[in-house]
């Protein structure tokens, strides 16, 4: 599983560095993000690239799985 | 998926109503929504230049953010954030207004142009996607202007109590506010209307979080139509609403209302607004809406904005239906110059890092 800490990045950044990770093959991804918007961004991305996208809201950030 | 492109378009395409439906209530020509002529025209009624013709607060603006920030305190959106390369993204944000006063819009209002058979703003258009691509270069290499933290929920507060303040100068009238008598500046919707329009807009955008920087971005970086929807929705809208009560379509290059047909600043100007805009993550009205929601980066940008309206117009920068004047081409430029060696440094700073 590949974890990615996107924490404090703003719109694009969080998905570019999703798809960075996508594009290297990772099948499982764990994806740090603080904002609603970066963890729609990264969903839609997720799911629109076949993956199972599972998110958890801890404190006050989201960690988002994505498995293919 | 399918309900979501329909919220995105129907989302839009109110906006773009509402954007014909303003200058039938009395706002210049194609400028029911244009953010970087509206914080100009506030720079202006604030005294920051003294362009007679363009000085007005527009309630538009302060309802964008009232909209954003009732809109991120209900969906829980709000979150007080800031600190992320806050002078980059002041000094940006200066040269994004320029080079949308060069072209005389702000991409929104690239699109209400478009829309109302303004060809330069294709012109416009086509420079926008080349300074879009020119950024999506760099962003794909690893640029970022680094992490924002948290901030104490009171940062989130101040540009909502900043528009606050603008509003009580709107109403009150205060003395040292000066508003144009004639010139767009003087062309207005009443102002309870725009400030009704501007909150519905700017909680349609809060919740569609839609961008046109983003929205070509996200097409070309990753094939997302998403916020895409969104600007054909604007788009369709004001089309089919100018073309039915606002009456106004006209299609050409020639005597378009608050717009010039020199080609190559109309396309450098937006190159530079495109080009500024993906390095900052968001297109003016996106960084409006960002700066409702706590964003104090957004915040920083918008008075970046405000400044670089008011040097376009102290320096004789900003176009005019006669053109682009000299200086406006030489900041041009000097912008483009700028924007590639931020862009060249913020890239290889991750790098090394």
């Amino acid at each position: 599983m590949k974890e990615i800490d996107v924490r404090g990045y703003s719109c694009p950044e969080p998905v570019i560095r999703t798809m960075n990770a996508v594009k290297e093959g990772n099948a499982e991804l764990e994806i740090l993000v603080d904002t609603n918007v970066s963890k729609e961004n990264v969903s839609r991305y997720l799911k629109e690239n076949g993956y199972n996208v599972d998110v958890k809201e801890t404190g006050d950030y989201y960690t988002i799985i994505g498995k293919k | 998926m399918k309900n979501e492109k329909l919220k995105m378009l129907l989302g839009g395409g109110i906006i773009g109503l509402l954007a014909v439906f303003l200058v039938k209530q009395g706002n210049p020509g194609n400028m029911g929504i244009c953010v970087a002529c509206f914080w100009r025209d506030i720079a202006g009624a604030l005294g920051l230049h003294r362009a007679a013709a363009v000085q007005y607060i527009r309630p538009e603006i302060i309802g964008f953010v009232f909209g954003a920030f009732a809109s991120s305190m209900f969906s829980k959106d709000f979150k007080a954030r800031g600190g992320s390369s806050p002078l980059i993204r002041f000094l940006l944000g200066v040269f994004m207004a320029i080079g949308a006063l060069v072209f005389l819009g702000c991409p929104l209002r690239m699109i209400l142009r478009l829309a109302n058979g303004d060809l330069n703003a294709l012109i416009g258009t086509l420079g926008f996607v080349v300074g879009i691509m020119v950024g999506l270069y760099f962003l794909k290499n690893g640029y970022t202007l680094g992490r924002n933290k948290k901030e104490l929920q009171i940062v989130g507060y101040i540009m909502p109590l900043f528009a606050v303040m603008l509003l009580v100068f709107l109403v009150l009238k205060l003395e040292f506010i000066l508003f144009s008598e004639e010139g767009p500046g003087s062309m207005h919707a009443p102002i309870l209307i725009s400030l009704v329009a501007g909150i519905i807009t700017g909680i349609l955008l809060q919740r569609t979080r839609v961008c046109s920087a983003g929205a070509f971005r996200d097409l070309f970086l990753i094939k997302d139509m998403h916020f895409m929807y969104g600007i054909i929705g604007i788009f369709i809208a004001a089309l089919i609403g100018n073309l039915t009560f606002g009456g106004s379509f006209k299609l050409g290059f020639e005597g378009q209302p608050v717009a010039h047909s020199e080609h190559i600043w109309n396309f450098l100007g937006m190159t530079l607004v495109g080009f500024a805009g993906i390095l900052l993550g968001g297109c003016p009205i996106r960084q409006t809406i960002l700066a409702g929601d706590g964003d104090a980066d957004a915040g920083i940008t918008i008075f970046g904005l405000l400044i670089g309206a008011a040097i376009a117009h102290n320096f004789g920068l900003a176009a005019s239906p006669k053109g682009a004047p000299l200086n406006g081409r030489i900041a041009v430029i000097i912008g483009l110059i700028l924007c590639t060696i931020i862009a060249y440094i913020y890239t290889n700073k991750r790098a090394e890092g």
